[in-house]
């Protein structure tokens, strides 16, 4: 297969952290006054390349803070690499910690199109997919409650539903599968199947190792901002697991 | 889904899309659990010119004539303003975890809340009509001509809301600062008193201030039936322009590294 749909490219991402976060203009001022404005530099990802083909489910591990979320952040195409380059061929569904588009003070229903519109898809198109929406989330009895009212299961599982109605190019699933509980947890899994089997590009996040055994062909680990290993996924995960493990 | 090509081919449907859905959210959102809902928006004007009517009239024995339209006319503008680039200061603030995550066009949020605004001027304007009518202000041909101030007022109003919206992330204080500063705009715009009252010596207070020229403008149509001149719609136009292109250029500027600071 030569259908690279992500293709990044000796990608580096420079973080400034400042010592104390200078958030507003007294202290700005200040620190330009003494000459202190410093900031510390952080790389939370160093030369990392790597491509994705169309069809491939890829699986990203590594430990807090390796920088997983930061390249999924690049391929969302939310945040510019400071050196490098990267490019996605083709729409891309972003499920990074689900409900972040919800408004909390509106009921699942406004959500579902306010959330849909974020997504890319009109008033007419959510219609259609409505009823299927809360089928999946099984949210039937509270499809006119406000969203603040909500557990966090089901807020979680109303944005899985939205976001997997559309048959995205690329599916990008930031540490889903913890959330709701085991039964709605299997669905996910499920739900992500059919669409790694439609053919569909799936890069998933995940601290448990048997979800990316099971969904993933193929796997990469970041260590510290740099990559380990990229390959196929029960060799990547066994090291990864042999090397963490001890 | 059959219309999948909406995603990516056609960005422009997809940014009005979120608009319109936005908002429909401010609006909901506003409104949600006030027993009087949407009417608020034709009350709350009527009950502030209520109120000025009865402190400047009454008391003040401030000789406008018809003081309540002149008034109301002035305030509404003038707070389509104040509640568009307030709020809009804040957009990208309190949608900052979408703007984490999803990749959006960012100028969406604050024209959302210029556009809330705007269709609560709108409402506002329904109110000066029903005061016109009271009052006995006779409706003139001009008053189709009101759009035109309303254009000019909204250019400027989206430059402002842009450039707020934008320094905001990066000094939060300016929210503190800004409510101060639009008190202070609010008094040195001619809302309540003539011009006349004025001395010489201080009109450049109000000419130098481009909410007064569009106040004016729309004043002149509603009160006068006059349609000002070349002069004044250029003053207006510029001003809004020029206010439009500042703020584009800042928030563009600025927008990439909104991220790393929310």
């Amino acid at each position: 297969m030569t259908d690279r749909i992500v293709e990044i490219d000796d990608v580096s991402m420079l973080f400034n952290l400042s010592r104390e976060k200078v958030d507003n203009l007294k202290e700005y001022v200040i620190r330009i006054m003494n000459g202190k404005h410093t900031t510390e530099q952080f790389w939370a990802l160093r030369h990392v390349s790597l491509q994705i083909h169309k069809g491939e489910s890829l699986g990203l591990v590594g430990l807090n803070g390796s920088g997983k979320s930061t390249l999924l952040k690049m391929i969302a195409g939310v945040l510019k690499p400071t050196k490098g380059r990267i490019e996605v061929r083709g729409s891309v569904a972003p499920l990074i910690e689900l409900g972040a588009g919800f408004d909390l003070e509106l009921t699942a229903r406004e959500n579902v199109f306010l959330n849909g519109a974020i997504l890319g898809y009109s008033r007419t198109e959510m219609r259609e997919s409505f009823d299927e929406i809360i089928a999946f989330s099984e949210l039937y009895d509270f499809v006119d409650v406000p969203v603040k009212n909500f557990s966090s299961g089901m807020v979680a599982r109303l944005g899985f539903s939205i976001a997997t109605i559309s048959r995205p190019d690329i599916l990008i699933a930031d540490e889903i599968l913890g959330v709701g509980d085991m039964r709605f947890q299997k669905k996910c899994e499920s739900r992500i199947k059919e669409i790694v089997d439609a053919g569909a590009t799936v890069i998933l996040v995940s601290h448990s190792i048997d979800s990316i055994k099971k969904l993933c062909s193929t796997a990469a680990w970041l260590h510290k901002g740099e990559m380990m290993q990229h390959g196929r996924a029960d060799t990547v995960c066994q090291a990864y697991v042999q090397r963490m493990g001890s | 889904m059959s219309n999948r090509w909406f995603n990516t081919s056609l960005p422009v449907l997809r940014g009005y899309n979120i608009l319109r859905e936005l908002v429909v959210r401010d609006i909901k959102v506003r409104y949600r659990r006030s027993f009087l809902g949407l009417f608020w928006t034709l009350l709350s004007p009527l009950l502030t010119m209520m109120v000025m009517t009865l402190v400047f009239s009454a008391l003040f024995k401030m000789t406008i004539p018809h003081f309540p339209v002149y008034f109301l006319a002035g305030s509404i503008l003038f707070s389509f303003n104040t509640e568009a680039t307030t709020s809009a200061m804040m957009s990208i603030f309190t949608n900052g975890s979408l703007i984490k995550k999803v990749s959006i066009p960012k100028y969406l949020f604050p024209m959302a809340r210029v556009l809330s605004a705007l269709i609560n001027l709108g409402f506002a304007c329904l109110a000066l009509l029903i005061v016109m009518i009271i009052i006995g202000v006779p409706f003139r041909a001009t008053l189709f001509i009101v759009p035109v101030p309303i254009v000019y007022l909204v250019l400027f109003t989206t430059g402002i809301s842009l450039a707020l919206a934008a320094l905001t992330v990066f000094f939060r204080d300016i929210n503190h600062l800004y409510s101060v500063l639009v008190m202070l705009w609010m008094y040195m715009t001619p809302l309540f008193y003539p011009v006349s009252i004025i001395p010489d010596g201080f009109s450049w207070i109000y000419k130098l201030n481009p909410m007064y020229y569009y106040i004016e403008y729309f004043r002149s149509l509603v009160l006068e039936g006059v349609i000002p001149g070349v002069t004044h719609n250029v003053i207006c136009l510029l001003s809004g322009v020029l206010s439009l292109l500042v703020g584009m250029l800042i928030f563009r500027r600025l927008q990439d590294r909104f991220i790393l600071h929310m």
